[in-house]
């Protein structure tokens, strides 16, 4: 490999490193971004442009990288904000796929070659093939719970913990076997056992936490990606995949922490059983329902307002409204500002993202660690569209899937309007007490229709 | 003295492992999913091994199974960085809120693809 390559992939991977760092500040967030993408895209022109190379099908690779860049593109731009978390794990499970393949390549020539290659060597290609396949077949059912083409429920069946354990027990024999003997089928076996794997993998994990799978199997992948680079002697491949591996790793273990979960009980803990609360239970106990006029008067003649926003709002497309009846609020005299729960909408900082779209101002927007002793002092609490971030089962029961998340006190406000569409469970899949709750009013109806009416008979009041 | 091959190896994935945890200790829960999302984008660099591989080999089944792999690294990689700089600029729009949306700049007048 000639100097000015190792170069160009040294620089590339300080690139990385910097856009690592600056993706992790506000300020610096978008220019790391886009520095990362620079360096990616210079460290795959290098091929074209190394003679010795002697790079064969350059226009099929060129129409190839264009289908995939026109995909791509298409994909990012036109997905809905509030369906991006998927649109993440999709790509993430493609470049597993991607890895995988390239794996397979590689075991492809070491055979043709005779088959002489060092143990490790071997070890890391049968390392890149099992996780890449698990990365591929796991992102693509978590697309499949968050796009609900399944249920976002855990699914469980009996013997699923056999199951998982043999093929986990089937995917390291073929590993062994691959180093010990080289064969191209053992290869295509293996990648079948490791998409068996990332299957039920994710089967079992409840759609509230899907997201913390995400991160997960996007660690998995950087790991592949740089066990793949062991594979090819790229050194590139290597940093960057390693780079991933382990600030996703880490990543993963502090959206647990925000959760309150440990990883294993998010992965495992459907499996134990026992967390299957309210399934539809007592769903026709009787609640206070409010109209949009009430609701008006309640928030007019409030001193402290604050509103919990959840995912509901941003796919009812309402939080353009929700803006403009703060403004009037804050117009009437009241302190108004949003409670961002860390895991409100579907990812960490997903709700954020959200808020932002709709120009809602950034100082109005405070993290549950600056507003949860607020909650106490505010006349009416606004719920929008959320409904685990305030179930109050995450703090009293034990055994319920989200018990141990940190919740927003909203159960502590004198009055508590949540605006809802039906009686139906959220994300978690549980019953929230607080719906229940004598200080709770409820509206129902679409939150962007409901929020119009309310905006209006607050203007009116 | 020359290091080992196989040490030199371990040591650059070593120290990158610390690095990857050092860089993004500091991050903000609010910047967890751009974080995710742009990490995810850099793992796409699998698409230069996939170049490397398709564009060494002469058999046939394994140039499309390498163009496979392409098409699928090039979605990961582009897409991952488009997708970040979407939800970013969610974040730095907040400061021009009083003014009406800004005209696009569109660079792109059509053709060359």
């Amino acid at each position: 490999m000639p100097v000015w390559i190792q170069l160009v992939y040294l620089a590339c991977g300080i690139c990385f490193i910097l856009a690592l760092k600056g993706l992790s500040g506000p300020k610096t967030a978008r220019n790391g971004n886009i520095l990362g993408a620079i360096a990616a895209v210079v460290a795959c022109v290098t091929p074209f442009f190394w003679a010795d190379l002697h790079l064969k099908h350059v226009p099929l690779i060129i129409v190839a990288i264009a289908i995939g860049t026109v995909g791509g593109v298409y994909g990012a731009r036109t997905v809905q904000m509030t369906q991006m978390p998927q649109m993440v794990a999709l790509f993430n499970g493609v470049g597993g796929g991607a890895a995988a393949l390239v794996a397979l390549l590689e075991l492809h020539d070491i055979v043709e070659a005779g088959g002489h290659e060092s143990w490790f060597n071997l070890a890391a290609t049968a390392f890149t093939i099992a996780v890449g396949s698990v990365s591929f077949a796991g992102s693509c059912v978590t697309f499949a719970k968050l796009q609900e083409l399944m249920t976002s429920r855990p699914v469980v069946f009996p013997g699923l913990p056999v199951l998982f354990g043999g093929s986990l027990v089937a995917a390291v024999v073929l590993a062994v076997l691959l180093v010990n003997d080289p064969q191209m089928w053992t290869g295509i076996v293996l990648a079948l056992v490791g998409l068996l794997v990332g299957l039920l993998l994710v089967l079992p994990v409840g759609g509230a936490d899907v997201p913390i799978v995400i991160s997960l199997l996007n660690a998995f992948t950087g790991l592949t990606v740089a066990a793949g680079g062991y594979v090819l002697s790229n050194v590139l491949l290597l940093i960057g995949g390693t780079l991933v591996g382990a600030s996703g790793t880490f990543l993963t273990l502090l959206m647990a922490r925000a959760m309150g979960r440990s990883v294993t009980n998010i992965l495992f803990g459907a499996l134990k059983g026992g967390s299957t609360l309210g399934a539809g239970e007592a769903s026709d106990r009787p609640v206070k329902s409010v109209n949009p006029e009430d609701a008006a008067i309640m928030l007019g003649y409030a001193d402290r307002v604050i509103i919990v926003p959840g995912y509901g709002l941003a796919v009812a497309q309402a939080q353009h409204t929700l803006r403009e009846l703060v403004d009037v609020l804050g117009e009437k005299g009241a302190q108004v500002d949003y409670a961002i729960h860390p895991v409100a909408g579907r990812m960490p900082g997903h709700m954020n993202v959200l808020l932002a779209e709709a120009q809602v101002p950034y100082e109005q927007l405070r993290e549950m660690d600056q507003i949860n002793g607020d909650f106490k002092d505010a006349d009416v609490v606004l719920v929008v569209g959320a409904n685990d971030v305030v179930n109050p089962a995450a703090k009293t029961t034990p055994g319920a899937p989200i018990y141990g998340m940190p919740i927003l006190n909203a159960d502590e406000a004198r009055q508590i309007i949540f605006m809802k569409r039906s009686m139906r469970p959220g994300f978690a899949g549980i019953e929230n007490e607080l719906l229940f709750d004598e200080k709770t009013s409820l509206l129902f109806g679409d939150a962007k229709d409901s929020m119009g009416k309310l905006l209006n008979a607050v203007k009116a009041l | 003295m020359i290091l080992a091959t196989g040490v030199v190896w371990l040591t650059i994935f070593v120290l990158s492992v610390f690095v990857g945890i050092e860089v993004i200790s500091k991050v903000s829960s609010t910047l967890h999913t751009p974080l995710m999302s742009g990490a995810n984008a850099i793992h796409g660099i699998i698409l230069l091994g996939a170049i490397l591989v398709t564009g060494t080999t002469d058999n046939n089944l394994a140039l499309v199974v390498g163009l496979i792999a392409i098409v699928l690294a090039s979605v990961n990689m582009v897409g991952g960085f488009v997708v970040t700089d979407r939800m970013l600029q969610m974040f730095s729009r907040r400061k021009p809120a009083q003014k009406p949306a800004l005209p696009q700049k569109d660079e792109s007048t059509g053709g060359a693809a």
